[in-house]
């Protein structure tokens, strides 16, 4: 049985990490210290390029090449810190920002320096309000303490860091939805390119990056890229958050490196499933992720980014895995997804605007025995002519769980629609 | 120059310049790709995905950066496995863009399919049917049948009212957000917003009152289904039972391009009617746009109020008389005046009519004079908007100086085009006694008291000294390739303008930028053609009060000067002999010894000269009202009574004298003026993506007039006096409100609520120290009108002046002193 880390989830391991001087006391900021006071900036780029780290928000995207498309022509840059946290299923953010928050302020702080930031966001979605309040008390007792402000440690370089709360959107999630909620705007994502890199926060060159991904910083600043990919696989290096949920019987965060099966995950970690039932399927990265037969193959797939996407056709995302068990009716599981991005999608693009709405008419019809036998197809037809043209992933995610649902759980819908008075 | 790029759409080879658009590119091939939410004078967003094309690039050898050739030859291509928004995507080298393969046509109906699931499917009653876009779509690419459950469709409101002027039908909307971009993009008064998310994402306004802009208008006409209409034009007319013809907007001196729709309809007893003024398309001038007063203050011209005979005064009373009776008083009255006479014409008559009058007034040796509060026309005819100039063309090379206006109340479209200019970086340098809302988008805004202005515009001349602070902008400005300069008449009056235009000029001249292309002087008439009328020879008068009375006859035109100002209607009552053209019974024509009826602009032809001096022509929308004629042709049968051979065949012919006689005129025809050729953006065709019906401009782009030489030199800017109020005594100062109370504006009822007040703005430390206080009437004495005026407060205001508009039966044509009664109650008796 692979070992549990306590990288990330360091409070695990250290009591009391929530509280400044126990943070100080085990060695917090001193990673952040000396990355300014003897690193240059791009010497930190460099070594977080090296140890492999890719976002945890979900897309894998190797974070030190997302750095690296800033230009230097153009200022001042700004870091967002995306902690709009709201992939059902995914907790994982929150445990770090409540148990954990200086880690990550750190990482904040030593990412705002690699990309010579000034002032950097905290995004929070709406409902994470009471975090905001205690992040806000923490970067006070930061600047009390001279850990951020102007001229730290007696250098020339000064970081400033402020929260922004959503209004509790998912949409606000993806990156340029989230630029335009910060910017006070309606939570609409924009049209890409240009790409936030260049034009973000107010028209200026922004990195977005998870809370997760932030945290992971400090370790690897302090112990080393060598170090980091000790953990996990080759393109997948490092540990990761797994947030388990659904028909499991121990549901929770998990910090394991990347690679671990999802059978270690389910059965070792999770318990496995309660009263004796079995495994039917699972969803790798929340409501957004395709339903994957939880046949022996899938459950010895290892839960790295390319291993999950090549063999399941499924994301690892930000790695939020419902367990499903035989006691679960798929057109049930698919028209609660549905539903959710019904309500979540922002309206911007015609597909997903009423795509959704048309979906879930349907999948509602199914799920309460009062649907027609062609509306299996119909709806399946729907999502179809969703695909491929959505402003952004939103509409696409919504898909997932329909299509692989119906195609690999057909007669869960078919039952359904048996018991309706014409079926 | 940029780089040209090739491509392939649709089969057919493109060439254009780095940066374009799919969509532009098919564009300028006449090759329609459908949208909802594109729109050429926005910036792209991607939100209706109905422009999907399938794109195919040149697979490019890494190795030898070339092309990766086919075994036939051709370059080998890669089409990307989803389909791509022509609207979003610049050209690259090589692309081939399919547009009507299989999986592009499956895909444009998947969309429409999309967009129909919720729309109510009213076209039979929708004022947009037969003009709409999502209903040609649905035609070309629709599915046909809907396999979405009408039960299940989304009933919103439709009959929302945004304001008093645009109705929403939310059922219709397709979410397009091309109204809300417009608003906040273009015409820089976002009141309007997209509201919640989804499926329930809705347009409302945050504005109070509703809809808050003078642009609302615009956003009907690109609405690209019906779910923004007028409430003017909403359930009037279906579009194919509408004749159009071109015309230019007579509100004010930008002269935009209109298309007038009109119906001759039974509730009109039988008669042709305006249903609807729309925008034409001129890119010189208002682009695609225009402002709400133009298009919705047109009801004046079927009131039944128009006289229909002429009107003779016998025994002291007006009756009405035969034409030839009255031409052959009008005439005697004229014939026993002899040089005495003075002609008054206002500036919204046509080139023709005030060619006729001067000519009549030549002929007669009397004097010609503009009813006007502006002065300076002849100083814009030589120093202003060169040939070759627009605002569009402007950016970060040019320096716009706008001056003692409210360009937003006073020439709406100048307002539009300006903030263009200055979000394409032109530097903006706005001076005024107030805040105006140009202020939002000007890089330099200079804040002086009123009468000080001429003597800021010296500061900042070459060699001039900025006050302190203002360095920044005569720096801006002597940086700047180009200089327009704008005056207005926010605060000024006859004298004011004078030292006004005085000091433009001077600047103009001074900085040697005049003569250029994107260069020179506009002043911000209060009427459409006051540079026609300069240019045809009238001037207004300082002392025109004294001029009127002394004369033993006075010839009036298109001009009220008894109704505005007691004064004036005394010097009328003074003067000998009065004859008067006019559409309604004025004060002036009830104090006429003879009054003719004239058709309206609308009725007859004729050209109008703008502020830019563009001459434009107008052409007939409706037939005449009965028993009414054009102004020129009145002024040339009554000189035949006198004796004198004045042109009156055609207003075309006239147009000719005017050629012959004026030298900035020389060479124009009706034909020149009617020239067009194609403009960019194109959005007139047939596919209605991007508008209405009214845009296309078959008639004429107007020409924009060499400067003439100044016949004398230009005046000295003289040392502007600033008014000084006597202790005890408030200045007040005219200021100009888009929506005034003037006889071509009250009869358009659904504008009763914008409609300027008789209201008395002031600071409220101001108001305090005259013991004035909102919403209290008050009573006050204004060159001999006694009114009760009600107060506003605006803290925004300079101290010790306060600002009344003009046209609310108060006169105030020059800043005046006034003596502010206490408050008193309503029912108290007025002071002796």
């Amino acid at each position: 049985m692979t070992e549990q880390t306590t990288i990330l989830l360091r409070h695990r391991a250290v009591p009391g990490l929530d509280q400044l001087q126990v943070y100080r006391d085990n060695g917090g900021f001193e990673t952040f210290r000396k990355v300014v006071t003897s690193m240059q900036p791009a010497d930190v780029l460099a070594e977080v390029k090296n140890s492999g780290l890719r976002g945890r928000g979900g897309a894998g995207f190797p974070t030190g090449t997302k750095w690296g498309f800033l230009p230097n022509n153009i200022w001042p840059h700004y870091v967002v810190a995306n902690a709009d946290e709201s992939e059902p299923g995914t907790f994982k953010d929150r445990e770090i920002m409540e148990s954990n928050p200086f880690q990550f302020l750190e990482g904040l702080a030593i990412a705002s320096y690699a990309v010579g930031a000034n002032l950097s966001y905290v995004y929070l979605r709406g409902e994470f309000w009471q975090i905001a309040e205690r992040l806000d008390e923490d970067i006070a007792a930061l600047e009390a303490a001279g850990l951020l402000g102007d001229n730290l440690f007696g250098t020339q370089y000064s970081l400033r860091l402020r929260t922004h709360l959503g209004a509790g959107a998912y949409i606000c999630g993806e990156e340029t939805a989230l630029l335009e909620s910060l910017e006070g705007k309606l939570g609409q994502p924009r049209l890409r390119p240009p790409f936030p890199a260049v034009y973000g926060l107010f028209g200026k060159p922004t990195v977005i990056n998870n809370v997760e991904t932030l945290t992971n910083l400090p370790p690897i600043l302090e112990k080393g890229a060598a170090w980091y990919r000790t953990f996990g696989t080759e393109k997948s290096p490092g540990v990761k958050i797994f947030s388990l949920s659904g028909c499991i019987n121990r549901p929770g965060n998990y910090e394991l490196p990347l690679g671990v099966t999802f059978r270690e995950l389910i059965f070792d970690y999770g318990g496995g499933v309660p009263e004796g039932r079995t495994v039917k399927a699972f969803m790798s990265a929340g409501a957004s992720s395709t339903i994957v037969v939880a046949d022996d193959a899938a459950l010895d797939t290892p839960m790295d980014y390319e291993s999950t996407q090549n063999t399941l056709n499924a994301p690892l995302g930000s790695a939020s895995v419902i367990i499903l068990d035989d006691s679960v009716d798929m057109a049930w599981l698919v028209d609660k997804t549905v539903h959710f991005f019904r309500h979540e999608s922002c309206g911007k693009c015609t597909p997903c605007r009423e795509g959704t709405y048309w979906m879930s008419h349907l999948t509602h019809r199914i799920a309460h025995g009062k649907a027609r036998p062609e509306d299996i197809e119909l709806l399946d037809t729907v999502a179809a002519q969703m695909q491929g043209k959505c402003l952004c992933a939103l509409g696409e995610f919504s898909t997932m769980a329909v299509r692989s649902g119906i195609e690999k759980f057909r007669a869960d819908f078919e039952a359904n629609v048996r018991r309706a008075p014409h079926g | 120059m940029a780089k040209m790029i090739n491509l392939t759409i649709d089969g057919h080879s493109v060439s254009v310049p780095e940066g374009t658009l799919v969509v532009n590119a098919a564009k300028q091939i006449g090759i329609d790709i459908p949208v909802f939410c594109y729109h050429p004078k926005m910036e792209p967003v991607g939100m209706c995905r109905m422009c999907l094309v399938d794109i195919g690039r040149p697979v490019i050898d890494r190795a030898t950066n070339q092309p990766v050739l086919n075994p036939d030859g051709t370059p080998k291509l890669n089409f990307g496995p989803k389909l791509e928004t022509a609207c979003t995507t610049p050209v690259s080298e090589g692309m081939v863009v399919d547009g009507l393969n299989d999986k592009v046509r499956a895909g444009r109906k998947d969309i429409i399919e999309f967009l129909l699931t919720s729309h109510p499917l009213d076209c039979p009653i929708c004022d947009k049917g037969g003009e709409c876009p999502l209903q040609n779509l649905t035609l070309g690419f629709g599915p046909g049948s809907s396999r979405f459950l009408l039960d299940e469709k989304m009933r919103l409101a439709k009959h929302l009212p945004l304001g008093d002027l645009i109705m929403l039908d939310r059922e219709r909307c397709i979410q397009c957000g091309r109204c809300v971009r417009y608003q906040h993009e273009i015409a820089g008064d976002p009141v309007i917003a997209f509201y919640n998310r989804g499926r329930y994402l809705e347009i409302m306004t945050d504005s109070d009152p509703g809809f808050d802009s003078v642009f609302s208008g615009n956003t009907t006409d690109i609405c690209p289904v019906g779910a923004l209409t007028t409430n003017d034009f909403r359930f009037e007319a279906r579009p194919w039972e509408m004749k159009s013809s071109a015309s230019i907007c007579a509100q004010c001196p930008v002269g935009c391009n209109t298309t007038l729709n009109v119906r001759r309809e039974a509730r009109a007893k039988g008669s042709t009617v305006v249903k609807r003024v729309m925008p034409r398309q001129n890119e010189l001038v208002n682009e695609i746009w225009m402002c709400d007063k133009g298009r919705f203050a047109y009801h004046y011209m079927g009131t039944e109020a128009r006289l229909t005979a002429p009107l003779v005064r016998k025994d002291d009373v007006l009756v009405e008389a035969t034409w030839e009776e009255a031409l052959a008083a009008a005439a005697d009255g004229l014939r026993a005046a002899g040089s005495s006479l003075v002609t008054l014409a206002g500036g919204r008559l046509s080139n023709e009519d005030l060619f006729s009058l001067q000519q009549l007034t030549a002929l007669q040796f009397g004097k010609a004079v503009l009813h006007s509060y502006m002065a300076g026309g002849e100083l814009t005819a030589a120093l202003g908007m060169a040939p070759g100039s627009n605002f569009s063309d402007m950016g970060k090379e040019t320096a716009i100086v706008v001056v003692s206006s409210d360009l937003y109340e006073e020439a709406p479209i100048y307002y539009h085009r300006i903030r263009q200019a200055a979000l394409r970086g032109a530097a903006l340098i706005v001076v005024n006694a107030r805040p105006t809302k140009l202020d939002d988008v000007a890089a330099h805004s200079l804040r002086c008291r009123y009468g000080e202005e001429p003597a800021v515009l010296a500061g900042l001349a070459p060699g001039g000294k900025p006050l302190e602070g203002w360095q920044a902008a005569a720096e801006a400005l002597a940086a700047a390739e180009n200089l327009v300069l704008l005056y207005g008449s926010d605060g000024t009056g006859l004298e004011g303008s004078q030292a006004l235009s005085a000091a433009c000029a001077s600047l103009l001249t001074a900085t040697g930028r005049a003569g250029r292309a994107n260069n020179g002087l506009i002043a911000v008439w209060a009427h459409a053609n006051d540079q026609g009328a300069f240019d045809m020879g009238f001037r207004p008068e300082p002392a025109l009060d004294v001029t009127l009375a002394q004369a033993a006859a006075v010839y009036v035109a298109a001009a009220d000067p008894a109704g505005d100002s007691p004064a004036l209607a005394d010097a009328l009552d003074r003067a000998g002999f009065v004859v008067v053209q006019e559409l309604f019974l004025t004060e002036t024509a009830r104090r006429a010894d003879v009054v003719f009826p004239v058709s309206t602009y609308i009725e007859r032809e004729g050209s109008f000269t703008n502020a830019e001096r563009r001459v434009q022509r107008f052409y007939p929308a409706l037939p005449p009202r009965p028993g009414t004629l054009p102004d020129f042709v009145i002024t040339a049968q009554m000189g035949a009574c006198l004796g004198h051979a004045i042109e009156a065949r055609s207003a075309s012919q006239v147009f000719l004298r005017i050629a012959a006689q004026h030298p900035a005129y020389a060479g124009q025809t009706y034909t020149t003026l009617a020239h067009t050729e194609e403009q960019w953006p194109i959005v007139g065709r047939q596919d209605l993506y991007y508008g209405g019906t009214g845009y296309d401009n078959h008639q004429g782009l107007g020409v924009q007039l060499p400067l003439v030489p100044l016949a004398e030199q230009p005046p000295t800017p003289a040392r502007a006096q600033r008014a000084v109020a006597p202790d005890g005594t408030l200045m007040v100062y005219p200021v100009t409100r888009l929506y005034d109370r003037g006889t071509t504006v009250m009869p358009t009822l659904l504008l009763k609520d914008r409609i300027a007040q008789r209201v008395l703005a002031l600071h409220p430390e101001t108001a305090a120290r005259f013991g004035l206080a909102a919403g209290v009437e008050t009573q006050l004495t204004l060159n001999g009108v006694t009114a009760p005026v009600g107060v506003r407060l605006d803290d925004t205001l300079p101290l010790d002046v306060a600002l009344l508009p003009r046209s609310v039966g108060l006169p105030a044509w020059e800043p005046v002193a006034i003596r502010v009664n206490q408050p008193s109650p309503l029912n108290d008796t007025p002071p002796a």
